[in-house]
C-alpha cells in the first residue's frame, strides 16, 4: 500500500470525515457572519426602499435566499439518500439525515417571510396558488421524511424507506421553479435567471447574492456539524471515537 | 428610530428578520446540546468500560 498520492476513498471513511468536517466547520462559520454581516448592512441601512413597494420589499433579502435553500438542500438531500440507497454508503445515509432539519427550517422560513411580505402587498397572508402550495408540499416532504426516519427503529430500513420518500419527492422542486409559468399565479415570476439580466437594481441584486452566499455558508456549517454528530452517535462504540475521546481532540 | 420604522412597514419586515435569527439560533443551540450531551454519554460508558476492565 503506498502511502503517497491522494487516496480519494479516505474522504467517505467515517473518522476522516469527522475530522475533516471538524476543520471545515470554523471556517464556514466565519463566512456565515462576515456575509450576514455585510448583507444585513446592504439590505437594511444602504439600499434605498423600493419605489412601488417602500421599505417592505426588504423582506426579499431573506425570502429569496431561504426558498432557494429549501429547494437546493431537498435535492441534495435526494441525492444523497440515493447515493446511500444504491450503492449503501454510510457517508451519504449521515448526509441525507443530517441536510433534512436545516431544508425543513428554510423552506418554513420561505413561507413565512413570504406571508409578512404578501400581506403589505397583496392583501393576504396566504392564497392557495401553485407556487405557495407547491412550497408548502416541499416543507410536508421534509417533516415526512424525518417523521419516517423517526418512526422506524431499524437504522437500515428507516434509512432504505426515508430515501425512497426523499427520491420521489423530489418531482415536486421543478414543479415549484416552474410553478409560476405553469399556472396563474399570484407569486411573481422570477427576477433573476440563468439567461436574462435580472429585473432589479444593481445594488439589490448584489445584496440578494451576498444573502444566498450568507445562507449556503450556514447550511454547510451546520448541516456538517449536524452530519458529526449523527455519526458519533451511530459509531459511538468504535475505536476511532474512543480514540479521538482520549486524546482530547473532539 | 426611523430606520426601526421601516417606512409603517416594521411589523413585516422586522417580523421577517427576527424569526429568522430566533430559529437560527434555535437549531445551532439545540445542535450543540445534541452534541454535548452524547459526548457525555460516550464519556461515561467509556469510563464504566474502564473500571469493569480494572476489576
Amino acid at each position: 500500500m503506498s502511502e503517497r498520492g491522494i487516496q480519494w476513498f479516505r474522504f467517505t471513511a467515517p473518522a476522516n470525515f469527522y475530522d475533516l468536517a471538524g476543520r471545515l466547520i470554523p471556517w464556514f462559520a466565519a463566512l456565515t457572519i462576515a456575509l450576514f454581516a455585510a448583507g444585513l448592512y446592504l439590505g437594511l441601512v444602504v439600499a434605498p426602499p423600493d419605489y412601488q413597494q417602500g421599505d417592505s420589499y426588504r423582506i426579499i433579502y431573506i425570502h429569496v435566499p431561504t426558498a432557494w435553500m429549501g429547494m437546493f438542500l431537498y435535492v441534495l438531500m435526494a441525492i444523497y439518500a440515493a447515493i446511500g440507497l444504491i450503492w449503501r454508503i454510510k457517508m451519504a445515509e449521515v448526509m441525507a439525515k443530517a441536510i433534512a432539519p436545516t431544508g425543513a427550517l428554510f423552506t418554513f422560513l420561505a413561507l413565512w417571510t413570504g406571508a409578512l411580505w404578501g400581506r403589505p402587498t397583496w392583501g393576504v397572508y396566504w392564497v392557495w396558488d401553485a407556487r405557495l402550495t407547491s412550497m408548502l408540499l416541499l416543507l410536508f416532504l421534509y417533516l415526512g421524511y424525518m417523521a419516517l426516519h423517526a418512526a422506524i427503529d431499524d437504522r437500515q430500513r428507516a434509512s432504505n424507506a426515508s430515501a425512497v420518500l426523499a427520491m420521489v419527492g423530489v418531482v415536486n422542486v421543478p414543479i415549484i421553479y416552474f410553478s409560476v409559468h405553469w399556472w396563474n399565479t399570484l407569486h411573481q415570476g422570477a427576477s433573476i435567471t440563468v439567461t436574462d439580466a435580472p429585473t432589479m437594481a444593481m445594488i439589490m441584486f448584489v445584496t440578494l447574492m451576498i444573502m444566498v452566499l450568507a445562507a449556503w455558508m450556514y447550511s454547510i456549517a451546520v448541516v456538517l456539524a449536524r452530519a458529526r454528530v449523527e455519526l458519533l452517535e451511530r459509531e459511538r462504540n468504535a475505536r476511532w471515537v474512543q480514540e479521538r475521546l482520549e486524546g482530547g481532540k473532539t | 428610530m426611523e430606520f426601526l420604522a421601516m417606512g409603517g412597514y416594521w411589523p413585516y419586515v422586522w417580523g421577517s428578520y427576527l424569526v429568522m435569527a430566533g430559529l437560527l439560533l434555535v437549531e445551532m443551540i439545540q445542535l450543540r446540546y445534541r452534541r454535548r450531551s452524547l459526548m457525555g454519554w460516550i464519556k461515561r460508558m467509556a469510563r464504566i468500560r474502564a473500571q469493569e476492565e480494572t476489576q
